[in-house]
């Protein structure tokens, strides 16, 4: 795996001591520095994924509840090692063999989970909104982690370090965000996130994928990948998302990788020493061509091993003290 | 440890140059016990073992003319009282650039008090692999263990009470070399209606197993 690192130099005090918030439900409701703090506690959680035991005492006798009512590789598996990175005790739910295959709610199954006093419920959910609604009727933090197409927290949170990993930091980059935008939680909290930290966001998407009233994001919109990828820093490519219906807005998957596909030709355009990310899955030869997505350019790997970082990062500062005053 | 509000200071333990004497002793002994600078290595625990293993570091490149590896160590992660605090304490960065497997490892602190930062650096420490031994530099002992924890290395023992505050700065975390005995405000009153023991007495009075306090 090829890695384009600089070191981070120590972040100068002060800083705010703790996180805002309850839970981590979209990146809307946090702060900018809590946005750095969890970045900052990255970092040192990164270290310990370095180590031959790569495991800290942290949160034990914690338990962590990971609800996953929708398909999930990664996210799943990424919190499930941080949650036991730090000792946490975690059970996993999933829609299939429990009561919600029996038509309980879902605030019905977070209640009668709560019986079970769990520290923090991870929850994925195909419907905007799910991870908000546990927030607000359980004690427990709540991590969203994608709730429909509205926003994956600790996805945007991940892309952040990895960018600020290769970049040093990341007001004043540019960012472009290339793909199915419409069904894309990621691109949400990612647009959010960096303009947020100030940098400056280009997104692009075939105008069937693009969502109504994309100007508000505050992202610059373009009607041309190439333009898109111009001078960019970060290319950042989105998975067409057949799941959603994203493969309803173009003919086949062909046209759409000799238009919009990220190819060599197209990555040239970008600055020399642009990276580029995808949040995976990656449809090979529809959004990403493979010599990009395995080129020397490519972070997605490092994306991936961020994550479980980031995840101990949130987790840590969600749960990791009591919370009493 | 800084001063906190509410604190006044009673008794000056170190001045610069006394901590300086402290600290080249401390480098002596550390290099006399190991037989020389071979195999051994500084651990600075956060914040302030960090500038006591370099000052240490330093002592012995200056009278050996040999380096010893240097690292850094945050121990919040191994804390025994997370649940307890409100918020989770920010974690600065560990560094320990070299392997611990099978070499002397030197534990350095500011202060020891109730041991329990020590336990949580051993652990810490363990989970980087398996030290040949483990021993502890630290400026100044405090008494009041709460675990069976003891310094091999002390530049100054001095009695305290639960009240009182060791503060030790240095040049480079806090512009300045000093170390004080501090205690609060509201402990000074109720000291005038009952005086406490001279200065003096109280360094020679050696440290006890005393009941038992949460940190």
């Amino acid at each position: 795996m090829t890695t384009k690192r600089t070191e981070i130099p120590e972040p100068a005090v002060p800083r705010p001591p703790a996180f805002s918030r309850k839970d981590l439900l979209d990146i809307e409701s946090i702060t900018e520095d809590d946005i750095r703090l969890v970045l900052d506690t990255a970092e040192s959680m990164r270290e310990i994924n370095q180590r031959s035991i790569k495991k800290v005492p942290t949160l034990r006798g914690k338990l962590v509840a990971n609800l996953f009512f929708e398909n999930s590789t990664r996210t799943r598996f990424s919190f499930e090692v941080a949650e036991r990175r730090l000792s946490a005790d975690s059970i996993a739910l999933s829609a299939t063999g429990t009561s919600v295959a029996k038509g309980e709610t879902l605030l019905d199954t977070g209640r009668n989970l709560m019986a079970m006093a769990p520290d923090a419920i991870v929850i994925r959910h195909s419907r905007a909104g799910a991870a908000h609604l546990l927030a607000r009727h359980l004690p427990c933090a709540v991590v969203n982690a994608g709730d429909g197409a509205h926003a994956h927290p600790t996805q945007a949170l991940l892309d952040a370090f990895t960018i600020r990993r290769a970049k040093g930091s990341l007001a004043g980059l540019r960012v472009a965000i290339c793909g199915d935008v419409s069904h894309s939680r990621v691109a949400r909290s990612d647009v959010s996130l960096l303009t947020k930290m100030g940098a400056g966001v280009t997104l692009f998407g075939p105008a069937t994928l693009l969502p109504v009233e994309i100007e508000r994001t505050g992202a610059r919109v373009v009607t041309r990948v190439e333009e898109a990828v111009e001078g960019a820093d970060v290319v950042m490519i989105l998975r067409v998302q057949k799941e959603r219906g994203g493969g309803l807005g173009f003919p086949s998957d062909k046209e759409y990788f000799e238009l919009f596909g990220l190819t060599p030709e197209r990555l040239r355009l970008a600055k020399k020493d642009a990276i580029v990310m995808h949040p995976g899955p990656m449809n090979r030869g529809v959004e990403i061509d493979s010599a990009v997505a395995d080129g020397p350019d490519s972070v997605i790997l490092d994306q991936v091993e961020n994550g479980v970082a980031v995840r101990m990062a949130v987790l840590y500062l969600l749960i990791g003290a009591s919370g009493d005053e | 440890m800084g001063e906190a509000a509410g604190t006044y200071r009673k008794l000056r333990l170190l001045d610069g140059a006394g901590q300086g004497r402290a600290i080249a002793r401390m480098a002596r002994e550390i290099v006399e016990a190991e037989g020389g600078t071979e195999g051994f290595v500084l651990i600075g625990i956060r914040t302030r073992g960090v500038p006591l293993a370099r000052r240490l570091a330093g002592e012995i490149e200056r009278t050996e003319r040999e380096r010893v590896p240097v690292g850094l160590l945050d121990i919040t992660l191994y804390r025994d009282d997370l649940s307890t605090v409100a918020a989770s304490p920010v974690l600065k960065k560990t560094e320990i650039p070299f392997p611990v497997e099978g070499r002397t490892v030197v534990l350095c602190d500011d202060v020891i008090y109730t041991g329990r930062t020590v336990r949580a650096a051993m652990d810490a420490i363990l989970d980087f692999g398996r030290p040949r031994k483990i021993l502890l530099a630290v400026l100044v002992d405090r008494g009041r263990r709460e675990l069976p924890i003891e310094a091999q290395f002390v530049g100054k023992r001095i009695a305290t009470s639960a009240t009182e505050i060791v503060s030790v700065t240095f040049r480079e975390t806090d512009g300045v070399d000093d170390v004080w005995l501090l205690d609060r405000e509201a402990s000074a009153k109720a000291a005038r209606r009952a005086p406490r023991p001279t200065a003096k007495k109280r360094a020679k009075r050696r440290p006890k197993g005393q009941a038992v306090r949460k940190a």
